[in-house]
């Protein structure tokens, strides 16, 4: 028996950083917004006080804020050719549970795509001529410049503290050479770094580089934001990604947007309420709200006149596809849309072992680094090198957590004496220079629903089909011998080199930067949704998230989804409300 | 904003005088909104802790002598002021007698706001004439005998009471007397900040030199020399009262219910008249503390390394408006330890505010730190400051705990 609520204005599907940030300027437009939560409520005191933050157990080991691959997970191939399988702990990547979902453990590396990133299918196109059959790379449909206001805005939100490369236009000694211009400096100045940055820096200069420190959400210095909050200094423990911030340095949905929202009575948030679909009316051109479970079985059918997914990509595009709201892609026709170019990252990279100088990695933050984007998108040509994209080249100093963090040389014993002496020795000795890799979509790569494995409602997983494609393979190949460079001008004893080979293996964390599946574009026929995440199909749904990137640029992807989703959000207000239908002709 | 509320308060008056109530002036209503939110009415009579209904009444309010609820404000006939005329108002107000002539109990603050005047008394009821009528019924208060009795009030009233006007000081400014005024009447400072009897009556020459209300210290806030608040500037007690954050602190628990709810929408000149009369009270020095044993010290001060420098910073100097500094504050030098022994032990929250919405948290340490740690800390907060305080011992602690324990 589904319980009927009384009507809202907008209810949103997850409530992290986008489900925020929508629910924030709807409710200041004066809608009555209502945010739906898989997950728990949480908050600084009372989640990740710095009391116990730093309880590895609890959060690492036991996965304390992560979505609980018992209640759903998604199954995973590497083709079409196997069978899937559930992933029943998850590894590769870590998606989020709870009230702010990733933003609350993730480690604050916020930057902006290129311009030339949001253009990939044409810029490569008319540089090097007709991209293969099967890459299914396309344009997102929205250009930097336009997004450029809301990056901006979104970076001023959280803080962010780095150095500008690109001032409207003049190229600023000390930043990004290769940034899109910016309308302004950053809010902060950039974090203080270590041994290990100063050596990188160095080394990637010596090979003609242009590093410049890492733009972070941990903060540099006290800050109080456009909206009141305040964010507080960092002190460098080490414990941001994986891990909440107990010292309200590190920006998340919680430190930036949250506080003022719940003040606000045209605002509700119901947690523990899981939305099992998105009801349609109209033979599927509108609909009508969403029906959800809470954690005693009851169901409710919550209507509204707008509906935003703000869940994981993966979730989001489940929900379409459970929901039947646009066409499934169909990687044999290459038909359909929903669930199609999945793209993940390529991660590969080399430690630094010294013998005398002490790099302390345990004096780190989540953001705290130097990075190189020479290598990065298309800032250097491409021509002959049978692949498009690249990555950035970083050394972070994240963290030397105790029970994670135990790096050792090449070809010492996985355990015994011999290992723990080598740990010992190593510990507050190593540096790593990592490769942040591009993932280009193609034909085979893609989302669908299981037909096997189900969660605990009975609802199918969705299953993930993909592996690393030619593109990836040439990209991490070429680009990866430049970090190993680097690591070797930085005056260590040893390198080891960690290159990504083979297939992907879906068990080793590597990044929890999954996108595609609901994709933006100028297209019906290609795109889920329009330049403004609305919906083809269905004109009063909006999606926000990574799971509107047409493929995956070598960045961390939260500077963009804020961008994106400050985009989609002005276009409701101002495109939308007026005048409430499609916002783009098919 | 002022403005907005001030002519929604008008759309009530209009609506309240077409049913035959007394006529109202809409600058009467607006004087009386004023007053009202200076007397931060609404704190006590509204049940805060059940979203009760904005000044329906029936907070339960904890006193030495039991458990009061309070009254509901709304002009309902049966339940709130909807029969009371403005001369009983102003006898409540100006003698602590109610309608029917029985005596209030002072946890109303009468004995300060017999200061206002007439005209003051009739426009603060003239603008709760404007509220929605709330049927709300009072609990009964919990009072031992024989409390319980009303007329035992009229004895305390004798010893304690004095009906008084105000009277301005010829040789002081006129923001000094604003000042005085404000403080020692609607303001009802005096109320938590001075130190009382037995009775619960002011003591003598304990006038704003600190009180204990609920087992939280509020801190001395004479702010000349020598006094609790010596080191902040007149601009800075604005700024306390006005956005709720000074380089020094932050308002919580009760003082964070005041800027909320009172101080926050009070005009820059009021404040700065508080501000001008509170800098010139001056202190007695402060009596030489006992120096604690350096094994104390050394204990303390490794705990407040582990503990407390990641966010109140490793020299103690805080994050000026966001975590306070402990090298200076008052809650941590005071006489009496309860605050900041309740804050360690308990956690404390930052009050949000219109212009600072933050509601950065100090988690609490009961479960982490046992009583002689939490002793040793203070112990070494307090020898260390600029104006030593004397040692804590672990059983004051270990008191805090238990009153935490059982009843909050």
């Amino acid at each position: 028996m589904t319980k009927q609520l009384p009507p809202v204005d907008v209810v949103l599907v997850g409530f992290g950083w986008t489900g925020a940030i929508y629910a924030e300027k709807l409710t200041a437009a004066g809608l009555e917004v209502l945010a739906l939560e898989r997950g728990p409520w949480r908050d600084t005191p009372g989640d990740f006080a710095t009391t116990f933050a730093q309880d590895e157990l609890r959060y690492y080991w036991r996965h304390g804020m992560f979505q609980e691959a018992s209640q759903s997970t998604v199954t995973f191939r590497n083709n079409s050719a196997q069978t899937a399988l559930p992933m029943r702990h998850w590894g590769s990547f870590l998606p989020g549970n709870g009230v702010g979902g990733s933003g609350v453990h993730w480690n604050g590396q916020t930057y902006r795509f290129l311009p030339s990133d949001f253009v990939a299918r044409s810029h490569n196109e008319e540089r090097y001529g007709r991209l293969p059959e099967d890459m299914t790379v396309q344009d997102y449909g929205v250009t930097y410049e336009e997004l450029e206001p809301h990056f901006d805005y979104f970076e001023k939100i959280c803080g962010i503290c780095g150095k500008a490369g690109n001032l409207r236009g003049e190229t600023v000694e000390g930043g990004n050479p290769y940034e899109g211009a910016r309308s302004d400096e950053y809010p902060n100045p950039p974090m203080q770094m270590t041994f290990s940055q100063d050596r990188f820096e160095a080394a990637a200069r010596d090979i003609g580089l242009n590093p410049f420190p890492v733009p972070s959400a941990n903060m540099s210095r006290a800050y109080t934001n456009p909206l009141g909050l305040q964010l507080a200094p960092c002190t460098y423990c080490g414990f941001c990604e994986k891990h909440g911030c107990g010292n309200y340095s590190k920006s998340s949905p919680q430190t930036t947007i949250i506080p003022v929202l719940m003040q606000r009575p045209n605002f509700a948030l119901r947690t523990h309420s899981e939305v099992l679909k998105i009801e349609t009316e109209g033979g599927g051109s509108r609909t009508s709200g969403v029906t959800y479970i809470d954690t005693s079985g009851d169901t409710f059918f919550q209507p509204a006149e707008i509906v935003v997914l703000c869940a994981y990509p993966l979730e989001n595009t489940r929900l379409m596809l459970l929901s039947e709201i646009g066409e499934p892609y169909d990687p044999r026709t290459g038909e359909g849309v929903v669930g199609k170019n999945y793209c993940y990252q390529v991660m590969s990279g080399a430690t630094v072992f010294f013998d005398e100088e002490f790099t302390n990695g345990f004096v780190g933050a989540g953001a705290l680094g130097m990075v190189a984007d020479d290598y990065n998108g298309d800032n250097f040509d491409h021509s002959g090198l049978g692949f498009i994209g690249g990555g950035y080249i970083a050394c972070y100093t994240t963290n030397a957590r105790p029970i994670e963090s135990h790096p050792v040389p090449d070809g010492t014993p996985g355990w015994g004496a011999e290992w723990k002496r080598a740990v010992q020795a190593n510990y507050l000795k190593t540096a790593t220079v990592g490769v942040h890799g591009a993932s280009m979509a193609h034909r085979s790569n893609y989302l669908d629903l299981d037909p096997t494995y189900t969660d605990s409602y009975g609802r199918p997983l969705l299953r993930m089909t993909y592996d690393f494609t030619v593109n990836d393979r040439r990209l991490t190949e070429h680009i990866t011998p430049v970090a190993e460079e680097i690591a070797r001008g930085m005056g260590g004893r040893e390198v080891n080199v960690s290159a990504r080979r083979g297939s992907y293996d879906s068990v080793p964390y590597q990044t929890t930067h999954n996108t595609g599946g609901t994709i933006m574009g100028t297209d019906p026929a290609s795109s889920v949704v329009n330049r403004y995440g609305q919906s083809w199909d269905v004109p009063n749904l909006f999606v926000a998230g990574a799971g509107l990137f047409p493929q995956n640029a070598g960045y961390n992807p939260t500077g963009t989804v804020g961008a994106l989703a400050y985009w989609s959000v002005d276009a409701i207000i101002n495109q939308y409300l007026p005048q409430p239908g499609p916002l783009v002709q098919a | 904003m002022i403005r907005t509320i001030a002519a929604a308060g008008l759309a009530c008056a209009l609506s309240a005088g077409a049913s035959g109530a007394q006529e109202l002036s809409f600058s009467q209503v607006d004087r009386g909104r004023y007053l009202t939110l200076a007397g931060d009415c609404k704190a006590c009579h509204t049940d805060l802790e059940n979203d009760g209904v904005p000044f329906a009444g029936g907070r339960a309010l904890g006193t030495p002598f039991g458990t009061i609820y309070s009254a509901n404000l709304t002009p309902d006939d049966e339940t709130g002021l909807g029969l009371w005329s403005r001369e009983d108002f102003y006898n409540a107000l100006n003698e602590g007698i109610d309608r029917e002539g029985r005596h209030l109990y002072p946890a109303m603050p009468y004995p300060y706001f017999t200061l206002m005047t007439r005209d003051q008394t009739d426009a603060i009821f003239a603008y709760l004439r404007t509220l929605e009528p709330v049927h709300a019924e009072e609990p009964e208060n919990d009072l031992p005998f024989p409390l319980d009795i009303r007329l035992s009030v009229s004895g305390w009233k004798l010893l304690f009471f004095e009906d008084k006007s105000f009277v301005s000081m010829q040789d002081r400014s006129e923001a000094w007397n604003r000042g005085r005024y404000l403080v020692d009447g609607p303001l009802h400072c005096g109320a938590c900040h001075s130190g009382k009897n037995l009775l619960g009556a002011d003591a003598d020459g304990e006038y704003l030199r600190g009180g204990v209300l609920e087992n939280w210290y509020a801190p001395n806030i004479r702010g000349g020399e020598n006094g609790g608040i010596a080191d902040w500037t007149a601009e800075e007690i604005v700024e306390f009262l006005k956005i709720g954050r000074t380089s020094h602190t932050a308002p919580m628990q009760r003082m964070g219910e005041v800027v909320a709810l009172s101080t926050q929408h009070l005009s820059v000149e009021d404040l700065g008249a508080v501000a001008t009369y509170l800098k010139s009270l001056d202190d007695d020095l402060p009596e030489d503390a006992d120096t604690p044993d350096q094994a104390r010290l050394e204990t303390g001060e490794g705990l407040y390394f582990d503990n407390c420098a990641a966010c109140h910073a490793a020299d103690r100097s805080g994050v000026p408006y966001f975590f306070a500094p402990l090298d200076s504050s008052n809650k941590v030098v005071a006489d009496d330890p309860s605050t900041a022994i309740r804050i360690i032990l308990g956690g404390a929250r930052a009050q949000p505010t219109e212009a600072v919405p933050s509601m950065l948290a100090m988690p609490p340490f009961a479960w982490k730190l046992n009583d002689a740690q939490i002793a040793d800390l203070l112990t070494y907060l307090r020898a260390t400051g600029p104006r030593p305080a004397a040692p804590v011992s672990a059983g004051q602690v270990a008191e805090m705990r238990e009153y935490l324990a059982e009843e909050h």
